[in-house]
């Protein structure tokens, strides 16, 4: 069965493709696409962008695996990173996935039943400046603590 | 405060924008240098100001540049390296979200100069919105015709589209990001032949970081002599350099190659935090070897740190205080490399995998009499042995934390 991607974003990825002088290039560009669209990469997904790029099923697979920012498995509606690297934790990051973690009743690498909240860390985010430093989808949050992460978490909730 | 190069517009509001940059001078260097000069005229000069790579490794630009053969029936590629995943490194980000234009200048000169006629800015996956500045600052650019086809009616061509990468810090080693590009796993490549021969599609590659290439529209515009005055005479111009940890004033700071990191430390980055004293500084990123607070009087360039058995790596400085534990460090960077060692070369996946074992077992409060000189023994063993510099990067901060603060250390072992 052949994933849904939208007709748009079949039209951007072909645009991608030209931009390169081999199409299997295109992989990570066109996998963020599909993975923005259907919220993770599914096998369906990878046969349809092995198809696409006229590679082996195994070659997307091994792309996948490989890259963090890629998931197998359904990502929620709001994927929060909190940098678990040495300069966040020396301004206090661990206490703060601690902190999420029990709040949102879900371990680093897990999603909330609902579907809302997926929780992971993630090694430098390149924004020691503001450390400790978090992402939620492909936001950047700086200079953490607890009280706003009440706040944005309150928002986001709502 | 020293001349500022760079970051000099960065308070401009909206410099992001080509009107605000342009206002400010920008794109003027390109034309003349497109109009009036010759690409070896850009590649003399560039080479001439000593400029040194900003990404970690400190290469001479223009000597790299100059390894791309010239007379070669087949595409020549750029590849920029805005992957900046060296663990305390936060500069590229700065550039991009301020002032993208003067690195996309940047990228002209040097196609120009090398006869490259496609750029991928290659960018870690992270920076989206970043990503998003430089598509259209790419569009303005194209709009202006200083990108694109026929740039400024000369009949130079340029492409130049941005790549984004997908969380993997060994892509910020240079073969494994021609690997990423090509659509693979990030795994590096076996050297020589070096990229400049056999580079992106096979084909000669030039790879320079975001910094790097920011530095050349000034050199172009001011020359390579006056560029060497603002650095040293082997290291010119300034660098930017980000200071994080336990400061009042962590933020990026450009000053002069050859600047003091104690001056750096106590006079820009406003000293150490809550009137605590200084337990050690890590100088050019996670990878470079730790130093303690007698031998921070050290002038910032590639050579001096390189002789204190650090290095200047990608200019980024993390500050401990003394309430920080050493194993605490050692676990954060034991971490960091077990989990990006790609897995190609047994001695990195393996070894780098057992001393985060072991140190996490020291953390727990259960190690032992000999781990100590086990995670030295496995170190190494991993140094010198690995196709890419990762292997290295791992194992030099391990030695160095364990050699300097092995007291420490003990004080955690108990049986």
């Amino acid at each position: 069965m052949s994933p849904e991607i939208k007709a748009s974003t079949e039209k951007k990825i072909k645009e991608l493709m030209s931009r390169y002088p081999k199409k299997q290039a295109a992989i990570l560009p066109v996998l963020h696409l599909v993975q923005r669209e259907l919220g993770y990469i599914s096998e369906d997904g990878e046969k349809w962008v092995a198809d696409l790029l006229g590679i082996n099923p195994v070659k997307v697979r091994e792309v996948v695996t490989f890259y963090s920012m890629l998931s197998r498995k359904p990502l929620g509606k709001y994927h929060i990173q909190i940098c678990s690297n040495l300069t966040c934790s020396l301004m206090g990051a661990e206490s703060l996935i601690d902190y999420v973690s029990e709040k949102l009743g879900i371990k680093p690498g897990e999603t909330s039943e609902d579907g809302k909240f997926t929780l992971t860390t993630v090694e430098c985010l390149g924004a020691c400046d503001q450390a400790p430093s978090m992402m939620i989808n492909t936001d950047y949050y700086g200079n953490m603590d607890k009280k706003k992460i009440d706040k944005i978490l309150k928002e986001l909730d709502k | 405060m020293p001349e500022k190069i760079l970051t000099k517009d960065f308070d401009v509001k909206h410099l992001f924008k080509i009107d605000e940059y342009m206002k400010k001078g920008g794109y003027k260097t390109l034309t003349r240098v497109l109009k009036e000069l010759k690409p070896e005229d850009v590649m003399s000069e560039v080479k001439a100001a000593h400029l040194r790579g900003r990404g970690g490794a400190g290469f001479p630009a223009g000597v790299k540049w100059g390894f791309v053969p010239k007379d070669v029936d087949k595409p020549k590629y750029l590849c920029v390296n805005a992957d900046e995943g060296e663990p305390g490194t936060f500069k590229d980000r700065y550039i991009m979200t301020h002032n993208p234009h003067l690195l996309l200048e940047g990228i002209v000169m040097t196609c120009f100069a090398v006869g490259i006629h496609t750029a991928y800015i290659y960018i870690r996956g992270e920076y989206e919105n970043m990503a998003v500045r430089l598509e259209n600052a790419i569009s303005e650019a194209e709009a202006k015709g200083f990108i694109g086809k026929n740039i400024l009616k000369t009949g130079f061509d340029l492409n130049v589209t941005v790549h984004r990468g997908a969380g993997a810090y060994i892509c910020g080693e240079e073969t494994a990001l021609l690997e990423s590009l090509e659509g693979k796993r990030g795994n590096p490549r076996l050297k020589p032949p070096f990229p400049a021969a056999v580079g992106l599609f096979q084909n000669p590659t030039v790879i320079n970081n975001v910094e790097t290439l920011s530095n050349v529209p000034c050199i172009m515009e001011k020359g390579a002599d006056w560029f060497v005055k603002q650095g040293l005479s082997e290291d010119g111009g300034t660098r930017l350099f980000g200071v994080s940890g336990k400061v009042k004033k962590p933020g990026v700071y450009e000053l002069p190659v050859g600047t003091s990191l104690k001056e750096l430390v106590y006079t820009y980055a406003g000293g150490i935090k809550s009137g605590k004293k200084l337990k050690a500084v890590i100088p050019g990123g996670m990878s470079s070897p730790i130093l303690k607070p007698d031998e921070i009087d050290i002038s910032m360039d590639c050579a001096s740190l390189m002789k204190a058995d650090s290095m200047l790596g990608s200019g980024a400085v993390i500050v401990l205080d003394e309430d920080v534990p050493i194993i605490d460090v050692l676990r954060k960077v034991t971490q960091f490399y077990s989990h990006e060692s790609c897995g190609q070369c047994t001695p990195c996946r393996i070894g780098n995998s057992w001393i985060n074992k072991i140190v996490k077992r020291i953390y727990r409060g259960e190690g032992k009499k000999e781990d100590l000189d086990k995670i030295e023994k496995l170190a190494s063993n991993i140094l010198g042995r690995t196709l890419c510099p990762l292997g290295d990067a791992a194992a030099m901060p391990i030695l160095s934390i364990v050699k300097k603060f092995r007291k420490e250390l003990e004080s955690f072992i108990k049986g």
